[in-house]
């Protein structure tokens, strides 16, 4: 499971402060306690209250980096943030997000490429997110078909289906198994499956209980990747075991113990 | 048209072990011998590099053999009673690349030998040979735990492959390995499981990973090698795939799993459809160890000189 740690983000109050007040010390401890969870990537999003969003943006990783070796998620939907990002980043590192028009993607890629980065791409384009599998299927076939006009390696790209919160419309959770399917048998080696798990229960009672059943079930049809809370560690315990239950790992008493190293 | 390139892509790969400490590392070996590395499925180079080099380590013991026949026997049969010289001769004689020496003497039901002459034995055997030692008890925990670390401490620098430790018993001979710098054998009985939660066992003493050797019970032709083989396999492709509890090297019990089933021992008068006991007994042995070799071996045990003379070659030619 690649997970990916989504504390890091403007949205929490200690981050919208420590970025105001150019306090790294809250920084440095959510990357060390989301890299001890076992996280893949850091997820760095710097919100919106900032009025300089490139600066935080450097800031950030510049810190993150000084502790801890953790690959980053540049999560912008702003290209000049994105690109402050890249400029001093030291090791490996995934671009969150590209949407799935052609333009957009050859836009990302190209960026992507000369960084060697990772790409998340949305299913989703100019005329929005997609309500159904035919048409999110046909924009990850367009980010396939991106991925090797570019030569990007398909193993560096991650897609998103955009999976819409439970209370928003509960007829979407449903239907990303079918998606996940689907992405798996698109090309070998397939891109990543990945959702955002917290955006899928925010607002609800049953917050991480309805996250570690979406997750635990959307492993059973190859979800591999999440942006998720690595500190939930019944979450990510739930994660290690639906994939033993998948015969993806070996299993041993321990297994627990293994696959937390 | 265009053939499609299916070769696999590993992530991972084996870890690679030095076994034996020469004298600039605290030993006194001549020579040390560097196993595992592979980054692909054995045999597989165009996949990935294929590491080093698996090595035949011949089987010697403290006492003479009781259940020798007299195929396997008739090489030895001048240094029985000498392991010293039985070791030599393996070495200069046989091209043994290591020496296991099996102290099945101090078994309660074997001799029952103590724990200074089971040293006693170790010291005469590493002064007579300049290959890495692999010392193997005799498989009862209670007089394993009282000579092993004896053992171990006479052998203190020369980084020897010691075993075997077991789910049920690992804890006096992983700290006696850890305290003497020696590398250390996990066992487990045709059992992946379990062969994956003794390398956590042992790990959680802090007993470094890239000093494990893993141990799957072997299973001779005929006898079960199907079993051994599919989940010696299924180990090197879970260490080629990242698990990082199942990428220690392994080691195979041929020769005497071999040298057990009947159609290597028996005589030429038991069964004279079988043809002679002289090219039979060690073809039994040496196609165990060359099907095992394909399922990712780095450290084959093995006894009979024509057998190991043809599994080296085989090993020459397929590398």
């Amino acid at each position: 499971m690649l997970s990916i740690a989504e504390r890091i983000n403007g949205m929490f109050k200690d981050v919208r402060e420590a970025i105001k007040n150019k306090d790294p010390k809250a920084i440095r401890e959510l990357a060390i306690k989301q890299t001890e969870a076992g996280a893949s990537f850091l997820d760095v999003n710097v919100g919106t209250a900032t009025a300089d969003p490139a600066g935080a943006m450097k800031w950030l990783i510049e810190v993150i980096q000084d502790t801890v070796k953790t690959p980053i998620a540049i999560d912008s939907q702003k290209f000049d943030v994105l690109k402050a990002g890249l400029s001093v980043i030291k090791n490996e590192v995934l671009i969150n997000s590209s949407k799935g028009d052609p333009e957009e993607l050859d836009k990302y890629m190209t960026i992507a490429k000369e960084y060697n980065a990772s790409l998340m791409c949305l299913t989703m384009d100019k005329c929005g997110i997609p309500q159904d599998v035919e048409r999110r299927m046909e924009i990850a076939m367009t980010i396939v078909e991106k991925a090797v006009e570019h030569e990007f390696e398909l193993s560096k790209v991650y897609i998103d289906p955009v999976l819409f919160p439970i209370n928003v419309d509960q007829k979407q959770p449903a239907l990303m198994f079918d998606i996940f399917n689907q992405i798996k048998m698109i090309s070998d080696p397939p891109p990543h499956r990945n959702v955002g798990l917290s955006n899928f229960s925010q607002g609800t009672k049953e917050k991480r209980l309805l996250a570690r059943i979406f997750l635990t079930m959307g492993i059973s049809y190859g979800l591999d990747a999440a942006v998720m809370d690595v500190l939930d560690k019944d979450l990510m315990d739930a994660a290690i075991t639906a994939e033993i239950i998948m015969n993806q790992h070996v299993y041993s008493d321990s297994y627990l113990t293994a696959c937390r190293k | 048209m265009e053939i499609p390139n299916l070769a696999d892509k590993w992530s991972s790969g084996v870890n690679e072990i030095t076994l034996g400490a020469t004298k600039d590392n605290g030993g006194t070996r001549t020579k040390t011998i560097t196993i595992g590395g592979s980054k692909c499925v054995p045999f597989m180079d165009f996949e990935g590099n294929p590491g080093h080099k698996p090595v035949v380590a011949m089987d010697i013991c403290d006492v003479p053999p009781d259940d020798w026949s007299e195929t396997m026997s008739k090489p030895f049969a001048d240094v029985l009673n000498d392991p010293a010289q039985w070791a030599k001769k393996c070495v200069e004689q046989y091209g043994a690349d290591m020496i296991c020496l099996k102290l099945d003497g101090i078994h309660p039901d074997k001799g029952n030998k103590s724990a200074e002459q089971a040293v006693k034995t170790v010291k005469s055997v590493l002064a007579a040979v300049g290959v890495p030692l692999i010392i193997w008890g005799c498989e009862q925990d209670e007089k394993d735990n009282e000579v092993m670390p004896k053992v171990s401490q006479a052998a203190k620098g020369e980084n020897c492959l010691m075993g075997i430790v077991s789910q049920n018993s690992y804890k006096t001979l992983t700290a006696t390995c850890l305290a003497d710098g020696h590398s250390l054998i996990t066992m487990a009985p045709v059992d992946i499981n379990i062969g994956k939660q003794i390398n956590i066992l042992v790990s959680e003493m802090d007993f470094p990973l890239n000093r494990i050797v893993m141990f799957q019970s072997t299973g001779a032709l005929g006898y079960g090698l199907e079993y051994t083989y599919s989940i010696q396999e299924r180990e090197r492709l879970a260490a080629l795939t990242g698990d990082k509890m199942m990428a220690m090297p392994v080691i195979c019990d041929v020769g005497r799993e071999a040298w057990r089933a009947k159609e290597a021992k028996s005589g030429d008068s038991e069964a004279p459809q079988w043809g002679s006991r002289e090219e039979r007994g060690p073809m039994w042995e040496a196609i165990t160890a060359v099907s095992l070799l394909q399922s990712g071996v780095d450290i084959i045990r093995m006894q009979h000189p024509k057998a190991v003379a043809a599994v080296k070659k085989c090993i020459d030619r397929l590398y």
